[in-house]
């Protein structure tokens, strides 16, 4: 490793103006998170990567429509409706750091990974699958889980879950 | 000498061996029973279960159903392992379609039967609303012994049921209970009941 | 060792984050990315049904499963085809998606582990335990050392059948069939284990947000060792059966050929990772439990194929037997759950004396307790691989998100860059060496 990341590392231990890679830092219970801005998304993976981040273990998204408390974020980040939040794990390291990107309700895109870490390649569709977030630059963003004639995107907060009212039909007469 | 000319010679006492006399109806259904061969639809956990009751501790040869049959055309009965899901519906309709008549389902576990705990957008409510189910097993998943019991009571339906009973009565389309699950989906994603879409 | 290739790579742009993608890429480290098929269902119906299938005359769209034996329940294959050598594949996945992600929306976290036990059904006790680990990092509780050690026994023994299960089913993909039954043999055994702890075979809804269910019944030791005592001369058959056996080393030796950058850029973990010889096992490398208080090796392979995964599987079990032996040396004495009431509920025999204890089981039951908001990502080392549980909370009783990261799900992407110009018949033993749960992957 060279010089200028134990810089950054030790840019990122001071408590008051927390950055890494050029976002700020927050600290969710000992784990570090950081909140790249949705346009420096893949940048901010680059960046990631060139740093010994060198594996993507897990992308998802979280809906934060109905959200009733209040968002812990750090200042400067305005909140939004989604969330594409993204685990890096450092082999070397061993060590994880976490990525999450704000991304509006109007327009639910953000900058696909997939040219940094091809494994992403299934978690960005399942995203899409169930959030509608697109990625852009993903080689075939397309339906995994749901029939590619679903409509809507269950895990949104505004799909209903689908619940069927449970009754009883066709049972013998009471004796 | 001949079977017949030993009869002739020396009576019943000519037969080499036993006979046993009986209708041709009791003995098709008994042999019916007896070699009921499974298709492999294994969905999920209760696949596993299912698998269990194959090996050896709970052999599911001394039912003669051993030989779980891969293509469609060769087996008697459908065991349904596990919840069906929106996307697998049309194929598991399919399945049950390409089988040759006669045919049995069970319905291996709460999921299958009536989607057990996760009653959501995603699960089929009920196998019994795509085909028709003969035989629900109970349990999240069914033990080897109730998955066992649940084929012990489809010998004795086949042993005592109709042995030329056919299903295009009601189109196979399953117990009669359609349940509507839309979920806000257009008509173009609906299951068709009764079809092979 | 070749973990991180570019390791000496300066990072002299890193602080300008506007750095230029191609040389962060990692597409080059994968050779065979041209053999993902990208084609839709609807489009390859479509070619299906037309009579000259395929993109040009020579090749031939085959599909592969749902309901294929060899796939592993509901997994299904777009194979193109090019006489008997798969040229480009797809997995098409879905078709057991069960919507768990959203059930647990409405689930409170005691109900949780129930709704999540049943994604890696293989592996039932991870996915609790991933689950449980991350509730508890939200509250910030502390379980007791006890439940730990009985956590991670139920895991070892958990991944000891987990694995015979891959021994029985690989066996079976690949034309030994006597194997399947000798693997199920075995699996019953720990199967049985498990019903007298847990009161059930599979499914368990054993380790729960603060501990475990029950504590381990009396016998439980003589129960673990006779298991210990049952599988090392099995293992030795499996050894005879297969491992020296001609027909099987060439059925899987050189098949499936997978390298570490690769794995590694398509983000593979387990025993998939660990057979191209990178010895990364979250056991070892990010301790949770008390893996760091026992003695174990890291299995890893040297070539990346099936046969290093399929012997990579074989020792990881004697690798986790070693485990429990420990693991029945140190059991401590104590408390099987966390004595915190807020999480826990009264012991049964008090709920008859007292009434504020069954008031208090009543309010945990249905309203469950509140988990402070926050977000937490806690791993474990799961069978097949890196077990995540993501969970956002808003301080109330039911998690506002779960997020699992299914090891299979991910796992499965490396299927067609080892499928690559190799024949249909190997494309079996690959599916089998990957080794996918598709509980896990559908989710």
């Amino acid at each position: 490793m060279s010089d200028e990341t134990e810089e950054v590392a030790e840019e990122s231990s001071e408590p008051e103006a927390e950055m890494a890679y050029g976002c700020p830092v927050s600290w969710s219970l000992d784990q570090k998170v950081i909140h790249p801005a949705a346009e420096a998304w893949k940048a901010t993976a680059a960046a990631l990567y060139l740093d010994g981040w060198n594996m993507c273990v897990d992308i998802t998204a979280v809906d934060y429509l109905t959200f009733a408390s209040n968002r812990q974020l750090p200042a400067g980040i305005a909140p939004e409706r989604y969330e594409v939040v993204a685990n890096f794990i450092s082999h070397e390291r061993r060590e994880r750091i976490r990525a999450r990107a704000q991304v509006s309700a109007a327009d639910p895109v953000i900058d696909s990974l997939y040219e940094v870490f091809p494994g992403v390649d299934t978690l960005e569709r399942e995203v899409f699958d169930m959030f509608g977030i697109t990625f852009t630059g993903h080689p075939d963003l397309s339906r995994i889980l749901m029939p590619e004639t679903w409509e809507g995107h269950p895990l949104r907060k505004d799909f209903a879950t689908g619940a069927i009212p449970v009754q009883f039909k066709g049972a013998p007469p009471a004796r | 000498m001949s079977l017949v000319q030993n009869v002739k010679d020396d009576g019943l006492a000519g037969l080499e061996h036993n006979f046993v006399t009986g209708q041709v109806e009791n003995l098709v259904r008994w042999s019916r029973s007896r070699s009921s061969w499974p298709a492999t639809f294994g969905l999920a956990c209760c696949a596993i279960e299912m698998m269990a009751t194959g090996g050896s501790h709970y052999d599911i040869a001394r039912l003669g159903m051993e030989v779980f049959r891969a293509s469609p055309r060769q087996a008697d009965v459908m065991i349904v392992a596990g919840r069906v899901s929106q996307k697998m519906a049309p194929v598991l309709r399919q399945i049950y379609d390409q089988m040759m008549e006669p045919k049995w389902v069970i319905s291996m576990g709460v999921c299958a039967s009536s989607g057990g705990m996760f009653n959501n957008y995603a699960i089929v409510q009920g196998v019994d609303q795509i085909v028709p189910v003969d035989v629900y097993a109970p349990g999240c998943p069914p033990g080897p012994e109730t998955l066992l019991h649940a084929i012990e009571t489809l010998h004795t339906q086949i042993e005592t049921g109709e042995i030329m009973r056919r299903r295009e009565a009601n189109g196979g389309a399953g117990a009669g209970i359609i349940v509507e699950q839309r979920d806000g989906q257009g008509e173009s994603s609906m299951i068709t009941l009764g079809s092979k879409r | 060792m070749t973990i991180i290739e570019n390791e000496n790579e300066t990072i002299d742009a890193a602080e300008s984050v506007d750095v230029v993608a191609s040389e962060a890429s990692q597409l080059h480290k994968l050779p065979r990315r041209n053999a993902v098929l990208r084609m839709s269902e609807v489009r390859a119906a479509e070619l299906v049904d037309s009579p000259l299938a395929g993109e040009n005359d020579q090749t031939m769209l085959v599909n592969m499963g749902p309901a294929h034996p060899s796939t592993h329940g509901v997994l299904r294959l777009m194979l193109e085809l090019d006489g008997e050598t798969v040229r480009r594949s797809k997995h098409v996945i879905g078709y057991l998606h069960t919507g768990m992600e959203k059930t647990a929306e409405n689930l409170t976290y005691l109900q949780g582990p129930t709704n999540v036990t049943r994604m890696d059904y293989a592996a039932p006790f991870f996915n609790e335990l991933a689950f449980s680990l991350t509730v508890e990092k939200l509250l910030d509780v502390e379980i007791p050392e006890r439940a730990t050690w009985i956590r991670m026994l139920m895991s070892e023994m958990n991944r000891i059948s987990s694995h015979l299960l891959f021994m029985a089913t690989n066996g079976m993909d690949l034309g030994a069939v006597s194997m399947m039954i000798y693997g199920w043999r075995e699996r019953e055994q720990v199967l049985r284990f498990f019903e007298m702890v847990t009161g059930l075979r599979m499914n368990h809804n054993y380790i729960r947000p603060g501990g475990v269910a029950a504590d381990l019944p009396d016998g439980w030791r003589d129960e673990v060792l006779a298991l210990m005592d049952m599988l090392p001369p099995r293992l030795e058959e499996y050894d005879i059966l297969m491992t020296g056996q001609p027909i099987w080393r060439d059925r899987l030796q050189g098949v499936g050929n997978f390298t570490a950058d690769e794995a590694i850029a398509l983000s593979a973990t387990g025993p998939i990772l660990r057979s191209t010889g990178v010895p990364w096992d979250l056991r070892r490398d990010m301790p949770y439990l008390a893996y760091d208080q026992v003695e174990f090796d890291v299995v890893v392979g040297t070539y990346g194929d099936c046969f290093d995964r399929y012997a990579i599987r074989l020792n990881e079990i004697r690798e986790s037997m070693r485990i429990v032996r420990q693991i029945v040396d140190q059991m401590p004495k104590g408390d099987y759950r966390v004595q915190d009431t807020k999480v826990t509920p009264p012991p049964r025999a008090r709920i008859d004396e007292s009434m504020e204890a069954l008031i208090h089981h009543f309010k945990i039951f249905t309203e469950g307790f509140k988990v402070p908001e926050g977000e937490a990502y806690v791993a474990v080392e799961s069978p097949r691989g890196e077990l995540g549980c993501y969970i956002v909370s808003d301080g109330s009783s039911k998690p506002y998100r779960m997020h699992f990261r299914g090891p299979s799900f991910v796992n499965l992407q490396s299927m067609s860059h080892m499928m690559a110009d190799s024949l249909l018949a190997d494309g079996v033993a690959i599916i089998s060496s990957v080794d996918p749960i598709l509980g896990e992957v559908d989710r």
